[in-house]
């Protein structure tokens, strides 16, 4: 406490005090300083723009009071000359947890999954806390405040970084001395989300991304329709979120694809996001300016990897190399294309990193005006605070930097961060620079002194005639102090020097002890100014060849997406699926994307001609069950989850994608997992690999949602018990509850104007309605026809049952009720509940009438679709023809795109490939992949590819070793691991 | 076609009879068999186009062609005329008839624990009378290596056919095999102890490494010794030090390879065996000059990083056997157990990625058999060899000409009928007299 007084009575003596000019003083008498403090001589950064050359300014109570060439000074001020210096508003970073502790994590005692809230009187998800407050959990935290002063900050905005809807945050400036009351400049500051769940709540949902999306939007909802008076219970969590709304929205992502997920969210739900990025920004770059968010960049760049092991080179992926190389550019082409940004410290491990990074993206072409706007108007603006941060104006907080030169050259001194009016004081900027050669005389020796060095941290070399001799400089305010050791090396005597140098002068002059305690004097006289080279010799900034960016930006990647092509097949074998069946010595034209003319001898025109000879051509394969592309699978928060939809998770960059192009596979749906009855939405998707996201998507399917059965929702493998439901007599139950709720919420919906929307029930009035169709994960023939009849009482059909390993038991009543069949050619004995599968499972079903498709549940498998069709002709001897369609024609009708895609015939989408022989064969490759008339899978460009892949492996190789050798920090190698993808995969790592 | 069809329909329902429970294991051989007029594939890369095969006493008398030959026909004639004949397929490193149902606990026995387990033998406990292993036949798969997993040293493989009452009939060579996991220079982060997920230099894989080399070192030297105290583990080392098990290393990383290699040489080992060995095609030299055959990891496997070629998988045994390695395929991995009959079409995939079928059918019959050690007795269609063979409709190695009309093991024709066959005759009946009505 004693201190605390102590550190007061010191502000006290040189600063003002107006915040608490109304409370009681009973330590002294009231003292108010309302003096002025004018910055003279100085060039002066007013904003990114624009710069007043050898300027000055004034300063009371915290604030800029004039600026320009020349002010008026009154009298009662302090002036401070700033010749040679340079001033600048100091930085802003709306991102920040300064100050902040921590919340603690919530405990788990019984080791079961939580499904429910902890809290009472808020909303149902403990991950939604928009009543939080940063200001409830702030206090002033001196040591990290100076590590930001000493990289150019004056005013953070900080929050409370736990769940997904965070609550609001609070603007601090970070003035060195005073209390709370006045570094606040705002506790409501901006509101905070993220993807991340609350560590103070240990429930369950959501477990996905695509949860945490959802949960997001219905909480936007939840909250319009609470606003409306309607609720019958308090929500202090909704009535804070409205509250919360005239705020700026800052939402936290680590990931390139969350932050287009993030604005998606927020396109959803009215509200545009400032979103907190990756730093990968640049590789989708288009997509990033279409979310019209200005994006919070760390100023972080990935280490190279340590790649001396030659073993350990071989594990690291093309892109992570290539990001390694491209991120330093992240900024320039941010500011290029005209997409908005900040800069933040936060994500940055070592906070020394900051300058240097902040130089290496000005080396690698970021404008320094740009940079400059990106630490202070930017930001600035995003808080409303333009006119008071951020730019120095008259009535704006007297926040800047004095610095001994141009803030974007290496060999800056930043001298002073000014926070409110008061100076943090980093390095001394009144320093006499003593650097030079001396002619030092002590006693009767007569030694060559040379200071270099940096000015404030000078060192010295002293010689006594050719001998060195050992010494040890400190220069501290202004005083000098320098120990000579003996020139005889055995002995341990010293000879200490000491001056005081107040201004620069070719002559120091001081008081010399000797060894023996005598005093004496000595005097050093310059004789040469010094080096100018002499730091030059530090390492630069190096500066590699960047790779180009591609679509994706890794192995197998593109410069740019394959295009629509006009191409003419020649004299194939077509395997029409269509009453024409298998044309031999066909030609099949190809223009604008669609399948234009089948037919003998066609004409080329100027169109690009494919010999096809003694090859097959066929429709794309189509897996109406597949888990690629997705960053998630399954939603397991609660049991039913079809408010989720996988459309939200596509991940665009999986390689698999590319590995199923090569074989043949250009449609999936895909599913989400089957950890619950009800499961999510689907995405049906055309494999265009590079693609956005977004553009995978099947425009003219219609919607899809995952249902599932048996053992993964009734969690058998899992030592948990406490979700219902565990047995199958309670999944029926699930289903009659949910659509009976449907029904009564479908009424509501009529009814009342004000009702409240909740996505999952709309989502299962469609399925009611037939807008949308069920696809559903089951194995044994009794909960197979448990779902029929659950369906046929609310008077709906079940689409597609998938797996389907007992449908041979009960394929008449699956013909009955009307559903098609999608199942694995010959998968059994994995878990009890297949041990009755069998090959003949699709033979059979196909005997009895049904739709039957064949389909993968694996990336492996899928880009081997062909051979999986096959095995039905060798487990039951389906028709090849047939057999053929089980991997196109029909998985296109169960899916209902059968009008666009799964045949050749005119008017189709030219979704086609090129197999080098019979299609069923286990002996033939796919050749070309085309999809909508673009080549996306070629194998001669395959080859190219792999060739180019290891040049650019072995650049960046080059590039990282030296890196290394250059005293960049590395990191280990971390291999990526192939994840295999199933229904019960829980959780993507 | 539907003509087909039905044949294969009706030779299914014939050949089932009333069989309901499983199926028998065939008795001795007891009349000779001759197969005329197929296409026979010996599994040592040659074929005859149209071949006249006779075995007796459960031996193969006479491969020959029969157009040439004025051989006398023996004992039961089978007219396979267009078909094929192919000697049995062989699925080393396999975990057949140790685990049933994978995700229930109680039908799975692969893995005990510890890590140094040379002692344990998987023989015993495999079950002859599995449904998985009954399901293996009609795909022509009739040999299997039953191996254990997990640890350091999993124990001690033996090879059985698969047609027999218990594990004892079953062997065919009684612990040929020791299996080690070799040390990975990676491991994956302890996120629950709050390191970081993923994949992260191994920092303890040397002293891994040299603990094995230890664990050797000291078999030795307890061997040598009067071997007053019991020790099992280190007793059952004898016989790798004899030669009489073969050391089989389960290894994918180049780096680790050559550190495989190294022990060998160490170890004195006369054979050792690669299992998996994803990079074993950039080191061929070093493989070559040490005498170290391999067992490929299976084709239907998608490539471990995101820059390997998409082909990878399915062309690593071509480039090992190009580079003169001798190789076999071998299947282990996710649902290894069950998909262990699509091993014929492991080998197809490396014949439709470059390599000739007659040597891709090597990887499954006869180069197996050598790496294994019974190609004296099983692996090609030669005289003096087991009758272990049987006749396909068509090109066996290809889904759509896989087809078994006639299995036979040690020349008695085993039974083609499955817990699936089963079913799948129960429900056509079902459908069929629904038609009739």
């Amino acid at each position: 406490m004693k201190f605390k007084i102590l550190i007061l009575t010191l502000f006290l003596a040189h600063s003002s005090l107006q915040a608490q000019e109304y409370f009681p003083d009973n330590k002294g008498v009231k003292a108010k300083n309302n003096n002025y403090m004018v910055f003279e001589n100085a060039k002066i950064h007013v904003d990114p723009n624009t710069i007043i050359e050898n300027g000055m300014f004034a300063v009371r109570n915290g604030k800029i009071t004039a600026i320009g060439k020349s002010i008026v000074v009154p009298e009662n001020s302090i002036r401070i000359d700033l010749k040679g210096k340079e001033v600048y508003p100091s930085f802003i970073d709306i991102y920040s947890e300064f100050g902040i502790k921590e919340p603690t994590r919530a405990g788990n005692e019984n080791g079961e999954p939580q499904y429910e809230a902890n809290r009472e009187g808020y909303y149902w998800n403990d991950h939604i806390r928009p009543e939080n407050k940063a200001i409830e959990h702030f206090s002033f935290n001196k040591e990290e405040a100076e590590k930001l002063h000493k990289n150019g900050f004056g005013v953070v905005n900080t929050h409370v970084a736990d769940g997904i809807i965070r609550g609001s945050g609070i603007l601090v400036a970070l003035k060195p001395e005073g209390t709370e009351g006045e570094r606040i400049i705002s506790d409501r500051s901006a509101q905070y989300l993220s993807f991340e769940k609350s560590n103070q709540s240990r429930q369950l949902y959501p477990t996905s991304i695509m949860g945490a999306m959802a949960l997001l939007r219905q909480t936007y909802l939840d909250a319009s329709w609470y606003a409306q008076g309607k609720s019958k219970n308090k929500d202090l969590a909704l009535e804070a979120l409205n509250r919360n709304k005239d705020l700026v929205q800052i939402f936290k992502t680590d990931d390139l694809l969350d932050e287009l997920r993030a604005d998606k969210v927020g396109d959803d739900s009215g509200v545009q996001y400032v979103i907190f990025g990756s730093g990968n920004e640049f590789e989708k770059l288009d997509e990033i300016k279409n979310t019209n968010a200005t994006i919070i960049v760390p100023l972080n760049f990935p280490e190279a990897y340590d790649l001396e092991d030659p073993f350990m080179a071989n594990y690291v992926s093309l892109q992570d190399m290539k990001r390694w190389n491209q991120a330093p550019t992240n900024l320039k082409m941010l500011a290029q294309k005209g997409i908005p940004f900040v800069l933040t410290t936060h994500n940055l491990k070592d906070e020394k990193k900051f300058k240097p990074n902040l130089l290496k993206a000005v080396e690698y072409g970021l404008d320094k005006k740009a940079a400059l706007a990106a630490l202070t108007t930017t930001p600035a603006k995003i808080i409303g605070q333009e006119n008071k941060l951020g730019v120095l104006k008259e009535g704006a907080w007297a926040n800047f930097l004095i610095t001994s030169g141009d803030f974007f050259d290496k060999e800056t001194v930043l001298y002073e961060n000014w926070v409110l009016g008061e100076r943090a004081m980093l390095e001394n900027m009144n320093v006499v620079d003593l650097r030079g050669t001396y002619s030092l005389k002590v006693d009767e020796n007569q030694y060559e002194l040379k200071i270099s060095g940096k000015p404030n941290d000078p060192k010295a070399e002293v010689k006594l005639g050719d001998k060195k001799i050992k010494s040890k400089l400190s220069y501290d305010d202004t005083w000098i102090n320098l120990l000579l050791s003996s020139p005889d090396s055995t002995k341990t005597e010293f000879t200490r020097l000491q001056a005081k140098v107040t201004s620069k002068s070719d002559e120091i002059s001081g008081k010399a002890i000797l060894n023996n305690g005598s005093e004496t004097t000595f005097t050093a006289v310059k004789t040469k100014p010094a080096a100018d080279d002499s730091d030059k010799k530090e390492k630069e900034i190096k500066v590699f060849e960047v790779l180009p960016v591609t679509f994706p930006n890794m192995a197998y990647g593109n410069t740019s997406l394959p295009k629509q092509e006009n191409i003419l097949f020649k004299n194939a074998t077509v395997w029409t699926n269509t009453e024409q069946g298998i044309l031999e010595n066909t030609d099949v034209l190809i223009s604008n994307g669609k399948i234009s003319a089948i037919g003998k001898d066609l004409n080329a025109g100027n169109t690009r001609v494919i010999d096809a000879t003694g090859k097959h051509l066929t429709a794309g394969i189509i897996d109406e069950h597949s888990h690629l592309a997705a960053s998630a699978i399954n939603e397991s928060g609660h049991n039913s989850t079809a408010e989720v939809t996988m459309e939200d998770v596509i991940d665009p960059n999986d390689i698999n994608i590319y590995r199923n192009l090569a074989g043949g596979v250009t449609t999936i749906q895909l599913l989400h997992g089957s950890a619950n009855p009800i499961g999510g939405r689907s995405a049906i998707l055309k494999l265009k690999w590079g693609a956005p996201a977004q553009d995978m998507i099947f425009k003219e399917a219609p919607k899809f949602i995952k249902f599932a059965l048996g053992e993964n929702v009734k969690q058998s493998n899992r030592s948990s018990a406490n979700r219902f439901p565990q047995t199958r007599m309670g999944v029926e139950q699930v289903f009659i509850d949910y659509f009976g709720r449907a029904k009564q919420y479908e009424q509501e919906k009529k009814n009342d104007k004000n009702f409240r929307k909740d996505l999952e029930m709309e989502t299962l009035v469609e399925i009611l309605n037939g807008e949308r169709y069920v696809s559903s994960h089951s194995y044994v023939q009794s909960e197979i026809n448990m779902l029929m009849k659950v369906a046929e009482a609310f008077d709906f059909r079940i689409n597609t049952f998938t797996h389907i390993l007992e449908g041979y038991k009960v394929a008449d009543k699956m013909k009955e009720h009307g559903v098609g069949a999608s199942t694995f050619s010959d998968w059994w004995a994995y878990k009890y509940e297949v041990k009755d599968a069998i090959p003949y499972n699709a033979a059979i079903m196909y005997d009895a009438g049904l739709t039957v498709a064949i389909n993968s549940d694996d990336s492996e498998m899928s880009r081997r679709l062909n051979q999986e069709a096959a095995k039905t002709v060798k487990y039951g001897g389906v028709p090849e023809e047939e057999a053929w369609k089980f991997v196109t024609l029909n998985p296109a009708k169960l899916m209902h795109i059968e009008q666009y895609v799964g045949s050749v015939q005119t008017g189709r989408d030219a979704d086609v490939v090129l197999w080098s022989g019979h299609p069923l064969s286990i002996y033939t490759k796919a050749e070309k992949t085309l999809i909508e008339g673009a080549v996306y899978f070629d194998l001669e460009k395959d080859k190219a590819m792999r060739e180019e892949i290891e040049l650019q492996k072995n650049l960046l190789t080059g590039q990282m070793l030296s890196a290394k050798n250059g005293g960049e920090k590395t990191r280990p190698v971390s291999p990526k691991e192939e994840q295999h993808i199933h229904c019960n995969t829980l959780e993507i790592h | 076609m539907k003509i087909f069809r039905t044949t294969i329909l009706m030779l299914l329902i014939s050949i089932t009879g009333n069989i309901t429970a499983q199926q028998t294991p065939a008795p001795k051989q007891t009349e000779a068999v001759t197969i005329v007029g197929a296409k026979a594939h010996l599994g040592n890369g040659e074929v005859i186009e149209n071949s006249l095969i006779i075995f007796e006493n459960g031996k193969i008398t006479h491969v020959m062609d029969a157009l040439t030959t004025k051989m006398q026909y023996r004992g039961e004639i089978i007219n396979a005329e267009g078909k094929h004949v192919y000697p049995g397929f062989i699925a080393p490193n396999s975990t057949l008839g140790l685990v049933e149902i994978a995700a229930v606990r109680a039908t799975d026995d692969e893995d005990e624990i510890g890590e140094m387990l040379p002692h344990l033998r998987s023989l015993i406990a495999y079950n002859a009378e599995s449904k998985i292993v009954e399901s293996m036949r009609p795909n022509g798969v009739l040999i299997g290596q039953i191996t254990p997993r997990g640890g350091t040293i999993s124990g001690t493989s033996s090879i059985v056919q698969f047609d027999a009452w218990n594990w004892e009939d079953a062997a065919i060579k009684k612990d040929d095999g020791l299996h080690i996991n070799w040390p990975n220079s990676f491991t994956r982060g302890r996120w629950w102890l709050g390191e970081e997920r993923g994949m992260k230099p191994n920092k303890e894989y040397a002293d891994q490494v040299l603990k094995l080399s230890q664990f050797f070192n000291n078999s030795k030297a307890f061997l040598a010794g009067k071997q007053i105290d019991i020790h099992l583990p280190f007793k059952a080392m004898e016989t790798v030090f004899t030669g009489q098990k073969k050391v089989y290393i389960h290894v994918n990383g180049e780096k680790e390879i050559l550190d495989a290699i190294q022990f060998k040489k160490d170890q004195n080992l006369n054979e050792m065996v690669l299992v998996g060995a994803y990079d074993a095609y950039k080191v061929t030299d070093k493989l070559k000059d040490n005498n170290i055959a391999v067992l490929a990891q299976r084709p239907h496997l998608t490539p471990s990083n995101d820059g390997d070629h998409y082909d990878a998988s399915y062309k690593l045994a071509k480039t090992l056997s190009d580079a003169g390695i001798l190789v076999g395929l071998e299947g282990s991995g996710q649902m290894e157990t069950m998909n262990t009959r699509n091993l014929p079409f492991y080998a197809g995939t490396v014949a439709a990625h470059g390599m000739d079928k007659e040597d891709a059918l090597k990887l499954i019959t006869s180069n197996t058999a050598k790496i294994l050690g019974i190609d004296e007795f099983v692996g090609t269609l030669e005289g003096g060899k087991d009758a272990t063979l049987f006749i396909s409709e068509g090109d066996a190695l290809d889904m759509r000409g896989n087809r078994i009309i006639k299995a036979f093991i040690q020349g008695r024709e085993v039974s083609l009928e499955t817990h699936q066959t089963e079913l799948y005759q129960r429900y056509s009946n079902k459908y069929k007299s629904q038609k009739k009505k």
